[in-house]
């Protein structure tokens, strides 16, 4: 049994218009999302802006509602979860937030913040609480002195730490990591991720690392899914994904990292893709990247692919694409047929 | 390379050992070290409070208007403490010596026939009556001053009245949202749509007359403006991170109400506050001289202006003068300190 199992999971934003709040539509951000995590492995979820990962982060910790879907931790089933049941998952299930300025309260000293859960779910004496957050500041490399000040006495980077501090405090399983390096200087970045690395091999933490940054995942997950449109498209063992990207998003998604190499850099072949990211509120039929898909054919408009196996890297490599690429003998093929097998099962 | 972020000052090599010697510092320490103190002071954690105080230091109007606040609230206390004490005192004194010396007021402000001019009209400034007196003889500058009482307990009370209804009700409107919300604020929007001094009227015409329905009438009617205010800010806060980090830790719904949401929201609440007490101040004023405020013999600004109207075209120009000037600076001091103090809370402004 996974740690965390994801089953079709959706979230639908409902857009209200009129003075009668009349639902005219929904935004798709979340769109049957479905993944396993395994204890003590690294989850990585990219795509880019607007593609629903966020979403899925802050569904599985229930902090917001999901449409519909299961969400299993530790085969307790969080969507259904009591209110008292709710409040033991809140101890194993934590989460990290993108911006380190508006996660943290600025009129609360880091002692209250960070100790505010131990309060909440009435864990040890005063004394003990205050040795607790004393203990996690430096687990998390400030100085425990730093406990009385307030957040806006701090930088980017200790206020990320601060969070993470946060985030340890009731030694949870699983931590949602939401874009938590994205708003920091690179050269702090750097400094985050083995923080995180170090926590993770400590602890033994799970992670479910939510990001943009396509380097920034290879670095740190043993998995990655990548999203587009609400979707999952491709998922895989990192290794795998970066250097046998079968779905075009993600080969194009991967020609968009810098290579710090120049001659590298300047002979590869780039894949720029065409316009924008279709509105979530109104996703293309079929498969949803298809608009701007080089690859693109009729049974494309079709319906949307499912994700399925594709025997090239062992069955933890799933793609969702009627014409994925395939490597067999060290050379990349793709075929002009379409792999039916990614066909949808018909509705019974 | 060296990792800022991760060592604790004293281990830093910020500024270079090698050239820094024993010679180059101060007392005996090295220059490294004394300037890592004095950044270590400089930089002292500084509250919100203090950063708010820092930046209204700057802005003179705020202060005068704080000046203002400050020695109008002062009289007003004395006054409220010492008027039944010192009236009745100076009642018994009076057989014996003329003036005693008195706290404030020199004069029994309901006391008549002080200095009535040969026309009967009362008589124009002079030392022993330096706001001169009225057309019973009543001493205007003790008038002036009793009535700083009723105008501070008026901005006071009626404000801690709307305050209260609207903390009460903005929190409930901004943070469960819903029909809740439009039915709060629909029901503010008629209280905003109605004249406001009508519908002061109004209400002191189905309570009566009397000095504690003017706080009633004026504070029922003010909780619309700080719902609102209230309202806004929560509803700016509670899409927050640090409110969602919150709710992922375990906190309830109180918690993140009282611990979370409203202590980042209330720093307009304070603006509104000062803005209000000054315009709670001019709406008694205009009551008293309607007829329907602070009913004599008691003095009110409003009431003494009122009285002074009639007599204005025989020249008594100082009943209307001094009344007015207090009510006026009253209520420019305050509502300059509300302006300083949003200027100086408002975090796009911050320099």
């Amino acid at each position: 049994m996974s740690l965390l199992e994801v089953r079709d999971l959706k979230k639908h934003f409902p857009i209200r218009t009129g003075v009668f709040k009349r639902t005219t539509g929904h935004v798709y951000a979340v769109d049957g999302v479905s993944f396993n995590v395994e204890k003590g492995e690294t989850m990585g979820l990219v795509g880019e802006s607007g593609g629903g990962k966020s979403t899925v982060g802050r569904t599985v910790l229930r902090l917001t509602e999901a449409t519909g879907g299961e969400v299993t931790f530790e085969g307790i089933d969080v969507m259904k979860a009591s209110r008292s049941d709710m409040n033991t998952l809140r101890k194993d299930m934590q989460i990290v937030f993108q911006d380190p300025y508006a996660s943290l309260n600025p009129r609360m000293r880091i002692r209250d913040i960070v100790g505010e859960a131990l309060k909440i779910h009435g864990i040890g004496t005063e004394a003990e609480r205050k040795k607790r957050v004393a203990d996690l500041l430096e687990t998390v490399g400030l100085n425990s002195e730093h406990a009385e000040r307030y957040p806006h006495e701090f930088s980017g980077g200790q206020r990320q730490r601060i969070g993470i501090a946060r985030a340890l405090s009731l030694n949870p399983k699983l931590i949602v990591l939401d874009e938590p390096v994205s708003a920091l200087d690179v050269s702090i970045r750097a400094q985050v991720l083995n923080l995180l690395e170090d926590l993770q091999d400590e602890f033994g933490l799970t992670y479910l690392f939510v990001s943009h940054d396509l380097s920034v995942v290879k670095h740190i997950s043993d998995r990655v899914a990548v999203m587009y449109l609400g979707k999952i498209v491709e998922i895989s063992d990192s290794a795998v994904l970066y250097t046998m990207p079968q779905h075009p998003y993600t080969e194009a998604l991967l020609s968009a990292v810098p290579i710090p190499d120049p001659h590298t850099e300047r002979a590869r072949r780039r894949i720029v893709l065409e316009g924008d990211v279709p509105s979530p509120a109104n996703p293309p039929s079929g498969c949803v990247f298809h608009p701007r898909c080089p690859r693109a054919q009729e049974i494309c408009t079709t319906a949307m692919p499912r994700l399925t196996v594709m025997g090239d890297a062992g069955e933890r490599h799933e793609v969702a694409c009627y014409f994925p690429a395939r490597f067999g003998d060290g050379k990349r093929v793709v075929s002009d047929k379409p792999y039916t097998d990614a066909l949808p099962e018909p509705k019974a | 390379m060296p990792d800022w972020d991760q060592q604790p000052p004293e281990e830093r090599e910020v500024y270079g050992s090698a050239w820094v010697t024993e010679a180059d510092g101060v007392d005996g320490r090295r220059t490294a070290e004394v300037v890592d103190e004095v950044i270590e002071e400089q930089t002292k954690p500084l509250g919100l409070w203090a950063d708010t105080w820092r930046r209204l230091k700057r802005n003179h109007l705020a202060l005068v208007g704080l000046g203002i606040i400050i020695v109008f609230i002062s009289v007003g206390t004395v006054e409220t403490v010492f008027y039944q004490m010192h009236w009745h005192v100076r009642a018994s004194a009076q057989a014996e010596a003329a003036d005693a010396p008195g706290y404030l007021a020199p004069y029994d402000p309901n006391e008549t026939n002080y200095d009535l001019s040969p026309s009967g009209l009362g008589s124009p400034p002079s030392w022993s009556h330096p706001f001169g007196t009225d057309y019973l003889g009543r001493d205007v500058f003790s008038r002036t001053l009793v009535a700083t009482r009723v105008a501070m307990l008026v901005g006071i009370i009626a404000v801690a009245i709307a305050l209260t209804l609207g903390l009460l009700l903005g929190p409930v409107s901004g943070y469960y949202g819903g029909a809740v919300d439009s039915v709060i604020m629909r029901a503010a929007d008629i209280f905003f749509a109605f004249p406001y001094i009508l519908f002061v009227l109004l209400i002191m015409s189905v309570l009566g007359q009397g000095f504690q329905n003017v706080f009633i009438a004026i504070g029922v009617l003010g909780w619309a403006t700080f719902a609102r205010v209230v309202r806004g800010q929560i509803l700016s806060v509670k899409s927050m991170e640090f409110v969602e980090a919150a709710r992922a830790q375990g906190a309830g719904d109180l918690r993140i109400i009282f611990r979370h949401v409203l202590p980042n929201s209330m720093a307009p609440v304070y603006v509104a506050v000062a803005m209000a007490i000054g315009g709670a101040i001019a709406t008694e004023a205009a009551l008293s001289y309607l007829g329907i405020g602070i009913q004599p013999p008691n003095s009110s600004w409003g009431l003494m202006i009122s009285d002074s109207v009639d007599y204005l075209a025989a020249g008594n120009w100082w009943w209307l003068l001094f009344p007015s000037l207090a009510l006026v600076t009253t209520v420019f001091g305050f509502i300059s300190f509300g302006n300083g103090l949003r200027d100086a809370t408002d975090p796009k402004l911050k320099e």
